[in-house]
């Protein structure tokens, strides 16, 4: 079933794209990650022009997280007050980002950035997931008990002024923790089309010590907004968003994300972390290889 | 009085002494609906040639067809392997390159034209004029010449189809030329060349425009001019994508 996109100029093939969705859908609702790191390499490959890859599936990345933050809410697990201290954060972000995109875009080192900055961000945090996750799945078999149950937030976190208490997340910390890696997040979201949920779950995890329950749920209930906020400026600026892409990508992701999430209510949290770190890793590994290895293409056309 | 009435033919011979092309194209324009995965192009005609008489197989004619798209103005990187990674280095800019180029022709081309001629008509790949922006030296503007060329062409937007003119009583021509459907809307023309004896005796040029149509130009039209309203829209949209799903969901 082939389907022309007015904004990217070119037919698809309906059914691979919403499959796609579905497959992207099914990961955000399991581990609250957005999912764009997937959806924009993906649809690179598939052959749509990188900047309308990159603008349409913010729009998609906003679909598959209300349904998961509507899915979260019921459970009672986000943090509406942590998620506005992380959204104000985030907004700031993008707006830098913009600016910074638009510098690498006219020196051509746009493509080249964002490789690397992927290779850096998925390989450490994918590192970083995996060596957790199998170290609690080995206490979990060996029946070890788990590490004594106290969370810690990172002692820089700990020295910051101005403490608020987050009753959902059970923590006591400074709003400029979050504020601060909400406008890392916001640029990361700018600067690689990406949700930015597997920076910001294991930093909420890792960093600031929240409370596992409400982590998946305001991540991306601060992932909702950020790409909607995305969406707008790309829609502005590089007017590359293509609502039929996103209405095929959408299709697919809202129902994905609905499978995920009762998946999720169901399966082992270790064991999801592990798949997850996995997941991460072999992008890395795959993005590392597309810049070290001869690419196909060495030439690239850019319309100016 | 028989001189002057010698006299007063002798233009109307001299013209009539050169064949003329009637050309013609199956569709002046092309539509781009929700179903549309590229279009045939069928650039048909006959050639007249004086007196009715036509050449033989000593004095064969070959016809050559070339649907040019619109130009863009391009800018083409060049990646090189830095410390270990592959990164953009050269870049040269465009200020007029075809956006799509398809050339039909009777015979191969090298065997119709000389290169001369070649590149006066722009016929053929290695004969593009694509009006390089940058004095770069001529070795290194070849080489960019060839990687836009390369990749246009594995792109289906460059093509060459030797053999693709039918010829038939060496009156009637006919060819097949595909467009993909990644082209650029605008105008296109379509060229077509009768050369005999490496010389082009006649040419003529036809006009095809590619447009959006519908729904499609409608939304290409809402993200040009009303971006803030269409950005909104996106938003909108994924929003109550995400909502009916999550309600649908809660049901079952």
């Amino acid at each position: 079933m082939d389907i022309y996109l007015p904004i990217a100029n070119l037919s698809v093939n309906a059914l691979v794209i919403i499959l796609l969705g579905f497959g992207v859908g099914l990961l955000s609702g399991m581990f609250g990650v957005g999912g764009g790191f997937l959806t924009t390499p993906l649809l690179i490959v598939y052959g749509i022009p990188p900047t309308v890859a990159a603008a349409s599936a913010a729009s998609q990345v906003t679909g598959a997280s209300v349904s998961g933050v509507l899915a979260h809410f019921r459970r009672g697990g986000v943090d509406v007050h942590m998620g506005l201290v992380l959204v104000a954060g985030g907004v700031i972000g993008a707006v830098a980002g913009a600016g910074v995109f638009r510098l690498l875009q006219q020196s051509g080192q746009i493509d080249t950035v964002i490789a690397v900055l992927y290779v850096l961000l998925l390989g450490s945090i994918g590192g970083l997931m995996l060596t957790e996750a199998l170290g609690a799945i080995r206490r979990l078999r060996t029946g070890e008990p788990p590490r004594a149950g106290k969370r810690r937030h990172h002692p820089l976190v700990a020295a910051l002024p101005l403490r608020w208490r987050f009753y959902a997340s059970g923590l006591y910390i400074s709003p400029l923790a979050p504020l601060i890696l909400g406008m890392a997040v916001g640029m990361l979201t700018v600067l690689l089309g990406v949700g930015g949920g597997f920076v910001l779950v294991p930093a909420m995890i890792y960093l600031l010590g929240m409370a596992t329950s409400v982590v998946v749920g305001t991540s991306l209930f601060q992932i909702l907004f950020v790409t909607a906020a995305a969406t707008l400026t790309h829609a502005l600026t590089t007017k590359a968003v293509d609502i039929v892409l996103a209405a095929l990508l959408l299709v697919g992701s809202v129902v994905g994300a609905q499978v995920g999430a009762r998946f999720a209510a169901r399966a082992k949290p270790e064991y999801l972390r592990l798949a997850l770190a996995v997941m991460v890793l072999l992008v890395a590994v795959r993005m590392l290889l597309g810049i070290t290895w001869r690419p196909d293409e060495i030439y690239t056309i850019e319309l100016s | 009085m028989r001189r002057g009435a010698l006299l007063l033919a002798a233009p109307l011979l001299l013209g009539a002494a050169k064949p003329v092309l009637v050309p013609d194209v199956s569709q002046r324009e092309i539509e781009i609906a929700y179903s549309f995965t590229g279009a045939r192009l069928l650039l048909f005609g006959a050639i007249l040639y004086p007196r009715g008489r036509t050449p033989g197989e000593e004095a064969r004619t070959d016809v050559v067809v070339v649907v040019k798209g619109p130009a863009q103005s391009i800018m083409v990187r060049e990646k090189e392997k830095i410390a270990g990674i592959w990164i953009n280095a050269e870049r040269t800019r465009y200020r007029s390159a075809p956006s799509f180029y398809a050339i039909a022709s009777s015979r191969p081309i090298e065997r119709i034209v000389d290169e001369r001629t070649r590149a006066i008509y722009e016929l053929g790949l290695s004969s593009l004029q694509l009006s390089p922006a940058s004095g770069a030296v001529a070795a290194e503007q070849a080489r960019f010449d060839r990687g836009l060329v390369d990749l246009k062409r594995r792109s289906g937007l460059y093509y060459e189809d030797p053999g693709a003119v039918e010829i038939t009583d060496d009156v009637l021509y006919r060819a097949a030329v595909t467009i993909p459907a990644r082209v650029p809307v605008g105008r296109f023309t379509a060229e077509t060349f009768l050369i005999q004896d490496g010389r082009v005796l006649a040419a003529a040029t036809r006009e095809i425009t590619i447009r959006k149509s519908g729904f499609e130009r409608f939304v290409a039209r809402s993200a040009e001019r009303a971006s803030f309203a269409y950005g909104l829209a996106a938003v909108a949209l994924s929003v109550a994508f995400g909502w009916a799903a999550g309600a649908v969901a809660r049901r079952l």
